[in-house]
């Protein structure tokens, strides 16, 4: 299976008193009361550094995401962080993982085509083009999109991007909402058709439909863990059933917390109270910005109010031992964590492309690096074999980095910038 | 275009209910009606349409035509999709006065109906008899900015949008409070997200440069205290629409029809005593 280190690029000072003090972390928290722009320098650097550390590692991908106006994880332009990371990984088989650039965001959408197709050709080949939908926090409230012209805008950039990167002839795209009279990208990725495609999503029944009828990956974005992403899940798999697809466990993805100490007591007391300011402060989110009306569409918003998820409890009322407990955070030593991503995440989820954070909220870098290299050396070897013996192709790694199994020896070595 | 009559829910207002198809028969559009006289359409607000004493006021004087907007008609959510934008709407609206047979009416709104009357008036003058603006939304004044409703807990509504976030006319528009009914629930957020899809993200679609064009006998009514759409509103609204009135009522929010359904359509039919 294929192991990528995900990473948020959070604030890592908020105040003790953030969440009582202020709305949200998203939307409408203000920088000049909160932030530094030197500080945030040393952020964006150590966040990089952290990411290579990973790649250098024997991680086998490193993601970045788009997000806007917060201190959850502000990263508005992943591919700035890809280019970065692309550049200094050429020579080794880590993937560049976009999670990425946000479609009905970018204007014209074509724009997220060409820079994927120029981050393909700087890595020599080795992107994952991850097309997320956004959050309705970046998209809607920050970006100002129409919460019902969401999924609209989504699918039809979602088709250019995919013809756009593909046809030899040039085309005019007469869309709803973009027209272009002359496509005709440059650069081309390397990658033939094109490279393999990632569809995060947070368990609504439009986007399995969507990622299983374009053959996609679907990856569970939760920070909820594996125990109440299990349904989600198992509801994905049936529709990969239903519309006959094989149970292929790479077109799956899911995004873990994961820290690792040398015992679970360690693990407590160097974790908490980051994996606390995680679920405290960065998602300090009012819950309607989740679901502005005409975000959901008609007939998803009928079957969420008349079934609603609830969710057990208030991650607020909740301290370190709890979301371990309930699996939000898996932590502990290196036996204990590689037992319960094998037998909770990857096998209970028939997931093959895992993506782990290991820089949590407050984390500081120096931890970060620990709790990276802890995992890559006593927790990823282990688990990277997992679906080996059942013979599935990852069709949705790139095709040259399929056999690598984590050399990551080749990586130019890298001044610590700005670090 | 199609039309089908069939019961009005709740039918004790003894409104008639005739559901009449647009725009190539996409987009589907229940008109309540009731009452006799001059034809007066009324355009609802941002949370969905329901028959009031209000409206019931005015049916003792008028022929009332109370259309759903797009989207919010039961078993149509999806037409919301039909449209593009405003200027797609406005041209709906005008199909279906020549399905309603109206070459001129009384167009009355509140709120985002408020702005779709305001807009039809400005892009077809001669077919607006009078104009009625309660509270309605459509400009932007920087130093006043609007509520956006659809950030709000549902269960702040109320409070944003009545004098009396506890009283009935509350109750009427939004349901009981801590409203656990799915229905309902769904009603109210899918009439957010279909007339949102209008105005999303301010309330500002370029009615400054069209208002002009109003020029139909015009009033404009506004809770003293509204909290979503400041009074001030009222101002910016009474001078780009030349004789323009304005009336403030007293001890009522942002749906002062709702509140004060007397005295609110009592100074409306003043009015349009001399209109019509």
């Amino acid at each position: 299976m294929k192991i990528s280190a995900f990473h948020l690029m959070p604030h890592r000072e908020l105040p003790s008193d953030f969440e009582q003090r202020y709305e949200s972390v998203w939307v409408t928290p203000p920088w000049w009361e909160l932030a530094d722009a030197t500080r945030v320098g040393q952020y964006y650097n150590w966040t990089l550094d952290e990411l290579l550390y990973a790649a250098r590692a024997g991680f086998d991908g490193v993601c970045t995401n788009e997000h806007h106006q917060n201190a959850y994880g502000f990263m508005p332009s992943p591919n700035l962080m890809g280019s970065v990371l692309a550049k200094l990984t050429n020579g080794s088989d880590v993937a560049i993982v976009q999670m990425g650039a946000t479609l009905p965001t970018s204007n014209p959408p074509i724009r997220v085509a060409e820079e994927y197709a120029m981050l393909d050709c700087i890595s020599g080949g080795r992107l994952v083009a991850g097309l997320p939908l956004g959050s309705p926090m970046d998209v809607n409230l920050c970006y100002g999109i129409t919460p019902l012209e969401h999924r609209e805008r989504y699918r039809e950039a979602f088709a250019l991007t995919l013809k756009a990167w593909q046809a030899r002839e040039i085309f005019a795209w007469n869309g709803r909402y973009t027209q272009l009279a002359n496509v005709n990208l440059w650069p081309r990725p390397i990658q033939r058709p094109h490279p393999p495609v990632w569809v995060p999503g947070s368990g609504s029944i439009s986007t399995f439909d969507f990622a299983v009828e374009h053959d996609v990956c679907y990856c569970f974005l939760s920070y909820s863990g594996a125990r109440s992403a299990k349904s989600m899940m198992d509801g994905y798999w049936r529709v990969v059933a239903d519309r006959g697809r094989e149970p292929n466990p790479y077109r799956a993805g899911f995004l873990q917390l994961v820290a690792v100490a040398e015992n679970d007591a360690q693990a407590e007391a160097k974790y908490a109270r980051h994996v606390e300011y995680f679920y405290h402060k960065c998602l300090h989110v009012p819950s309607p910005w989740f679901a502005p009306p005409g975000n959901q569409d008609y007939r998803s918003l009928a079957a969420s109010l008349a079934n609603p998820v609830r969710r057990a409890e208030n991650p607020k009322t909740l301290r370190y031992r709890d979301f371990v407990e309930k699996g939000y955070v898996i932590a502990g030593s290196p036996a204990t964590v590689r037992q319960r991503l094998e037998e909770e995440v990857i096998k209970s989820l028939r997931v093959g492309n895992l993506m782990v954070l290991l820089q949590i909220g407050s984390m500081p870098h120096e931890l970060a690096l620990e709790n990276i290299d802890l995992f890559a050396r006593e927790v990823l070897p282990h688990l990277r074999r997992t679906w080996d013996d059942e013979g599935w192709v990852n069709h949705w790694w790139p095709e040259r980095l399929r056999g690598a199994k984590g050399s990551a020896a080749a990586i130019t070595s890298v001044a610590a910038g700005g670090a | 275009m199609t039309t089908t009559v069939s019961r009005v829910q709740g039918a004790e207002a003894g409104a008639r209910a005739e559901t009449i198809a647009v725009w190539q028969a996409q987009v589907r559009i229940r008109v309540l009606a009731k009452g006799s006289g001059p034809a007066l359409v009324y355009f609802h607000g941002p949370w969905g349409l329901t028959w009031d004493p209000f409206l019931d006021e005015l049916a003792r004087d008028f022929t009332v035509h109370a259309p759903e907007h797009p989207g919010t008609t039961p078993d149509a959510p999806d037409d919301a999709y039909k449209l593009d934008g405003l200027w797609d709407l406005v041209l709906c609206y005008e199909e279906l006065l020549d399905a309603l047979g109206l070459e001129r009416a009384v167009l009355v709104g509140h709120s985002f109906g408020a702005m779709v009357a305001c807009e039809l008036a400005a892009a077809y003058p001669r077919r607006a008899r009078g104009l009625a603006l309660i509270d309605p939304i459509g400009l932007w004044r920087e130093t006043a900015p609007i509520v956006n409703w659809m950030m709000l807990n549902p269960a702040d509504l109320p409070a944003h949008i009545f004098n009396e976030p506890n009283g009935e006319a509350a109750r009427r528009m939004l349901g009981a409070p801590d409203d656990q009914d799915p229905a309902a629930r769904l009603r109210l957020m899918w009439a957010m997200g279909a007339t949102g899809k209008f105005i999303w993200p301010l309330p500002d679609k370029g009615l400054r440069k069209r208002i002009h064009r109003v020029k139909a006998p015009t009033l404009l009514l506004w809770g003293r205290d509204d909290r979503l759409v400041p009074p001030s509103y009222a101002d910016e609204f009474a001078r780009r629409i030349p004789g323009a009135r304005v009336q403030m009522v007293e001890r009522a929010g942002h749906a002062p029809h709702l509140e004060r359904p007397e005295p609110v359509a009592r100074m409306l039919r003043e009015f349009l005593t001399g209109v019509t």
